[in-house]
């Protein structure tokens, strides 16, 4: 069973409730950290990395003795990332988005392929928790595909639990797209269900059974719960503010371990969620 | 005119509660609300639209199955496998590359373009702002928050304002690169959590490598002392200014809770006074 872990907003919990429910469930699971622009679920997780490999996007490069400026591979980038004038191509591999055009369009084959690269991907455990996350590199714009090589490394036989990005655009559904369930945490402020509501807008395209945690349940208003009622979405857990969990996640400690007595309640957010999906 | 960029990295942390508590104390501004993707901003401002328009762009492709003749071409050319067996195309995954369009020996597959989201230009009691939004599920938020900067620029310099003041994205990606190039600086608001230096530290190496000044702001300091300090320190290390701390405070929810700035629902608090020796230190550092 794959379950990933979203938002809308940013900051609700979402790595909380990831690496928590990871931790307390303890065997047989993963843990792919999909916010690769801001991955954040390995200081919790204190995991040994034991592997790193970079990965890279396949850009155009150009053999100029090959090239007769025909300007068909300009003609075929909906990118502007490769332009021809008079006797002049060049390329800008920043704005490629890999479709390979350019290179099955040119007739004289002075197309080829190299890298750019995205970003790193990592691979370590933490007891039994297998741990994958990817860091996209500073001044890279493009996260999807860096995404997709996190989730390549799924494994049927486990759980996996996936810490997904904050919004609602193509990496956020990137990290969602093909999972058993959607687990959205949000709270009880105007901003938490102004995205809550465009999250749940996502997920209904994506058609993936949905249900909520709402953390700091006791700040803000209840227009999160009305709005939940209304809609049919099921209320899994509900964490009410504690200085000391603002506290312990400032220095990075989990909250299974500063109040153990939240391990249990963790475990049922696991059942009610398999009873849904299954 | 002058363009300040909130950001944060790590989401959140403040970023907009901050920004519409600015938009209480700056004067001759423009508003722009670059989270085009989960934007909030107009939470607190409830902006009257002025003028409406759709944010066009990219395509999808269609394939008319009446032309189509199955011959598989666009299957094996399609890197995204956004067509299936029935040879559909799924919308979720085509790039809009166009690549099956171009080498579709029938002819068969359109390729119209997107309509992914509206913008807005828009009258609030702080001035006017330009916010959007960007369609769930929809790419090409980089460019509808190139979009809105341009639109903010040109009303700004219209109505010969002194600043541009834009609520960023979270993250390091693609929007978030598309809100700062070519601004005079960002405030970067973080927060005393190991969460919040990491992601920091990595808006801090954005900023350097487009080449923007930045600043740094400590959102619920006191949740961390320590770490608040070790931020500051790296803050200093990097040439950055430090412009202030904020306490923890739940004034930032209940005024939120009213749709109202810090400002509006409370005028006299130890917070209040932070908040405006920032912003005061800001503008002396935009040289507003």
């Amino acid at each position: 069973m794959i379950i990933s872990i979203a938002s809308g907003k940013g900051g609700t919990g979402k790595t909380t409730v990831a690496t928590n429910l990871a931790m307390a469930i303890g065997s047989d699971v993963q843990l792919l950290d999909c916010d690769v622009e801001e991955p954040n679920a390995h200081l919790f997780i204190n995991p040994v990395f034991k592997k790193t490999e970079t990965v890279f996007a396949p850009v155009p490069e150009i053999d100029e003795k090959k090239c007769t400026y025909c300007g068909k591979c300009d003609d075929i980038c909906q990118f502007k990332a490769i332009v021809v004038f008079g006797e002049t191509i060049l390329s800008f591999e920043e704005l490629c988005h890999s479709c390979g055009g350019c290179m099955e369009v040119c007739p004289e084959k002075a197309i080829t392929e190299k890298g750019r690269e995205l970003g790193i991907i990592q691979k370590g455990e933490r007891n039994s928790i297998e741990f994958i996350h990817g860091k996209l590199r500073v001044g890279e714009a493009m996260s999807p595909p860096l995404i997709k090589k996190v989730r390549s490394f799924t494994r049927p036989d486990k759980l996996t639990i996936i810490d997904a990005p904050p919004g609602t655009s193509c990496p956020v559904i990137t990290s969602m797209k093909d999972t058993d369930f959607i687990l959205l945490v949000t709270e009880p402020t105007p901003f938490g269900l102004h995205d809550l509501k465009l999250a749940v807008g996502a997920v209904k395209i994506l058609g993936i059974p949905c249900g909520l945690v709402i953390n700091r349940s006791d700040l803000g208003d209840n227009k999160v719960k009305e709005y939940a009622e209304e809609e049919n979405l099921p209320v899994l857990m509900e964490i009410p503010f504690d200085r000391k969990i603002a506290e312990a996640y400032s220095r990075g400690d989990m909250i299974v371990k500063v109040m153990p007595e939240l391990k249990d309640e963790f475990l049922k957010l696991y059942q009610a969620i398999k009873d849904i999906a299954e | 005119m002058k363009e300040l960029i909130v950001i944060s990295g790590k989401g959140g942390t403040g970023k907009t509660s901050l920004m519409a508590a600015f938009a209480s104390l700056a004067e001759n501004k423009v508003l722009c609300d670059a989270d085009v993707d989960a934007a909030d901003l107009h939470l607190i401002m409830n902006p009257a639209v002025r003028k409406q328009s759709d944010f066009q762009s990219g395509y999808t492709a269609d394939i008319d199955r009446e032309k189509c003749t199955e011959c598989g071409l666009c299957l094996d050319l399609c890197r995204w496998s956004a067509i299936n067996d029935e040879y559909e195309v799924n919308p979720i995954e085509c790039e809009g590359c166009g690549v099956c369009v171009y080498f579709c020996p029938e002819k068969a597959i359109d390729f119209p373009l997107n309509t992914c989201g509206e913008w807005y230009i828009s009258d609030t009691r702080f001035g006017p702002m330009v916010h959007a939004r960007l369609g769930i599920a929809e790419e090409n938020s980089g460019k509808l928050v190139s979009l809105v900067r341009q639109e903010a620029k040109k009303l700004g310099e219209d109505k010969g304002l002194d600043l541009i003041l834009t609520d960023g994205p979270p993250g390091v990606g693609c929007p978030v690169i598309a809100s700062i190039g070519g601004a005079s600086a960002v405030l970067i608001v973080t927060e005393p959590t190991i969460s919040g230096k990491h992601d920091m530290e990595r808006v801090v190496q954005l900023s350097a490598y487009f080449k923007v000044p930045a600043m740094i702001c400590v959102n619920k300091f006191d949740l961390n002392v320590e770490l608040t300090r070790e931020i500051e320190n790296y803050g200093k290390e990097k040439d950055l200014i430090c412009v202030g701390r904020i306490p923890f405070d739940p004034v930032f929810t209940k005024a939120m809770v009213q749709a109202q700035t810090v400002f509006e629902y409370n005028t006299d608090s130890e917070t209040i006074r932070d908040i405006r020796n920032i912003w005061g230190k800001v503008a002396r550092e935009l040289e507003i």
